[in-house]
């Protein structure tokens, strides 16, 4: 009781001192109190670290084979931990350490591309519907609700099966799963925007309509597509994985990447498990951690928690 | 601007007559109150005089004219110029209102460039001596300050500083006291009155306070319904209301005059509970005077002391309070 009443006079001195907060500053100092929150901060700023890093951090080059696992490679036999590798090799005499810290840079660019492309059509889609209204948001919105109805996972084999190939294939596939997501996130929070009171009264000072949907309708309606990519990210990843793991990524074997390690390693669970065993606890931890983060993101931006 | 009538009928699912046949002329300088209950058409009316109704779903007929234009003919572009520059409207809800993401200062500079093309800076130093003018200490620091951090008082002096910042000739406000506190009402009120005499606008004071109205208002419109009952110039309405409602409106206000103990005598019912106007008097069911004439046959709105009145059985020019029960 006392510590409650303590930690309130606290905040009024905090509130005093500062003058009243914006709502960002208030959402960061939210989320500093919320252990689920600082979780998932650290291991997403971790993991970006780690895997801008990954190149320098490397101990050996990831790329190539080394003589000194390859001798001891058998059908039955991967080296383990040695003089020089610390995770040892994988099945071909790479340094499976090196490769699995450089697959955290290619599955960050992958995510993260992936989530920009989509969010950007998805928001320019929801956008142009929340804005125009009438027609062009049924067109655009029946359009999302057909890519909605498919399953998500699904959606992005197909496409990643039509075009065979590159890095771009499984980006462009797992981005336009997410297009829809965004599009009905924001085209509801415009809407919500447009029959708000300060919008009727922008139109009674007769500002132009591209003025009030930039300036008064479109920054009230980003908070929860931020949360969304936040979370998109998680999903992104784990997608990029299954589509490699599934074979329908990169035809470039030797690119170290989680999903592909780990369907490479499939055949060989009995002879070195460890090969499936981290790149699958890296997929998972990297997921929890953007989805723990983009959780408590949307809690601390609900303006319903603010006090 | 003389000759202001809005006549118009609000269609939904089924055609509803949210305001009907209402007519009134605002001069400049002077102020005009809409009184009356919840869901008697004042905003509606508002709004219909600032094109701001749904095009689908509602529909609009009769004329607005504003110095000789009719408003409900312009093409949306030229209603867009007209708003702000020439009609102003301040808002029920401060905050609301107010756009919570970009700061103060730009939400009056925005309206400044648009409407009086003047570049960022002069629009700058304009809104702060806006904001000066209504009353906002420090306006230089407050210019760069949210919404949220502005008092619920220091918000409607923000609002009232936009609706301004062009000067509009006429200047609609919609209950812009029901969200303030009482000391804040009376400073809002006397900020209004004051803009009014020194500018020169017309204002429409929308309100169902009829404290706001006894402040401010030179003549006072009541509706119920939809429809005026009753128009009269401030002192004669106050001194001796005519209509039935009005008097039931100004009996159900604490006075302070008032013996002690004397109990206040609430309208019977409420709004809902209304036969159509065309089919008698829609306060009827609620009427203490009501006749069986004012059940069958629709009352006029016709000239009466000054005023104007439709009513079968007017209150008598007997004592306030007398003749009512």
């Amino acid at each position: 009781m006392t510590s409650m009443l303590r930690r309130k006079a606290e905040r009024i001195d905090d509130l005093a001192e500062s003058g009243g907060t914006s709502l960002a500053v208030d959402a960061v100092k939210r989320m500093a109190r919320n252990p689920v929150a600082v979780v998932g901060a650290v291991i997403t700023v971790l993991f970006v670290l780690l895997a801008i890093f990954a190149p320098f951090l490397a101990p050996k080059n990831p790329y190539i084979p080394y003589d000194e696992l390859r001798a001891n490679l058998r059908p039955d036999f991967i080296p383990g931990s040695m003089e020089g590798f610390v995770m040892g090799s994988d099945h071909r005499g790479y340094d499976f350490f090196s490769r699995l810290l450089v697959g955290a840079q290619q599955t960050l660019v992958v995510g993260v591309v992936a989530t920009i492309i989509g969010a950007t059509i998805g928001m320019v889609i929801g956008g142009l519907a929340g804005a125009l209204g009438g027609w062009v948001d049924t067109v655009l919105m029946r359009f999302t609700d057909i890519l909605l109805a498919i399953p998500s996972l699904l959606l992005a084999i197909s496409i990643a099966a039509l075009f065979q190939g590159t890095q771009w294939t499984v980006i462009i596939a797992v981005a336009v799963v997410s297009v829809p997501v965004f599009a009905r996130l924001l085209r509801g929070a415009m809407l919500s925007q447009r029959s708000s009171d300060h919008v009727l009264a922008a139109t009674a000072l007769g500002v132009k309509r591209s003025t009030i949907v930039f300036r008064h309708m479109l920054p009230n309606s980003l908070g929860p597509v931020v949360v969304q990519a936040t979370l998109t990210l998680a999903t992104s990843i784990i997608d990029v994985a299954a589509l490699s793991f599934l074979g329908l990524g990169d035809n470039d074997t030797s690119r170290a990447e989680w999903g592909l390690m780990l369907a490479q390693a499939q055949n060989l669970l009995d002879v070195k498990p460890s090969l499936a065993f981290y790149p699958a606890i890296a997929i998972i931890v990297v997921a929890l951690g953007f989805t723990l983060l983009g959780e408590s993101l949307r809690e601390a931006l609900d303006p319903k928690n603010r006090r | 601007m003389r000759d202001l009538s809005v006549v118009f009928t609000r269609k939904g699912t089924r055609p509803f007559t949210a305001v009907d046949g209402v007519s009134f002329d605002v001069e400049p300088g002077r102020t005009v109150g809409l009184v009356g209950e919840s869901g008697s058409g004042k905003s509606v009316t508002a709004l219909a005089i600032m094109g701001l109704l749904p095009k689908r779903g509602a529909e609009v007929t009769g004329e607005v004219l504003f110095e000789d234009t009719d408003l409900l003919h312009l093409s949306d572009k030229q209603l867009r110029d007209r708003r702000g520059r020439d009609l102003g409207m301040v808002f029920q809800d401060p905050l609301s209102s107010l756009n919570p993401v970009i700061p103060i200062g730009l939400q009056i500079t925005e309206v400044l460039q648009r409407h009086r093309k003047m570049d960022r800076k002069q629009a700058r130093v304009e809104a702060a001596d806006l904001l000066d003018r209504v009353g906002i200490p420090d306006p230089n620091r407050r210019l760069s300050e949210y919404p949220h951090q502005l008092s619920g008082g220091m918000r409607q002096r923000a609002l009232i500083a936009i609706a301004l910042a062009c000067r509009p000739r006429l200047l609609i406000a919609d209950e812009p006291t029901t969200a303030l506190d009482v000391t804040i009402q009376a400073q809002i009120l006397a900020l209004l009155s004051e803009l009014v005499r020194d500018t020169g606008t017309a204002l429409i004071m929308i309100t169902h306070d009829l404290g706001v109205v006894a402040g401010l208002c030179d003549e006072v419109n009541v509706m119920y319904g939809g429809r005026v009952v009753e128009r009269a110039q401030r002192h004669a309405l106050f001194a001796s209301a005519r209509h039935p409602y009005t008097h039931g409106l100004l009996a159900s206000i604490p006075r302070l005059d008032a013996p002690r103990g004397e109990k206040l005598l609430p309208i019977k019912g409420s709004v809902a509970d209304n036969i159509p106007w065309s089919q008698g008097c829609a306060f009827a069911p609620r009427c203490p005077n009501a006749l069986g004439l004012c059940r069958e046959e629709t009352p006029q709105l016709e000239a009466d002391e000054g005023g104007m009145l439709r009513c079968h059985n007017p209150v008598g020019l007997v004592a306030a309070g007398e003749g009512v029960r």
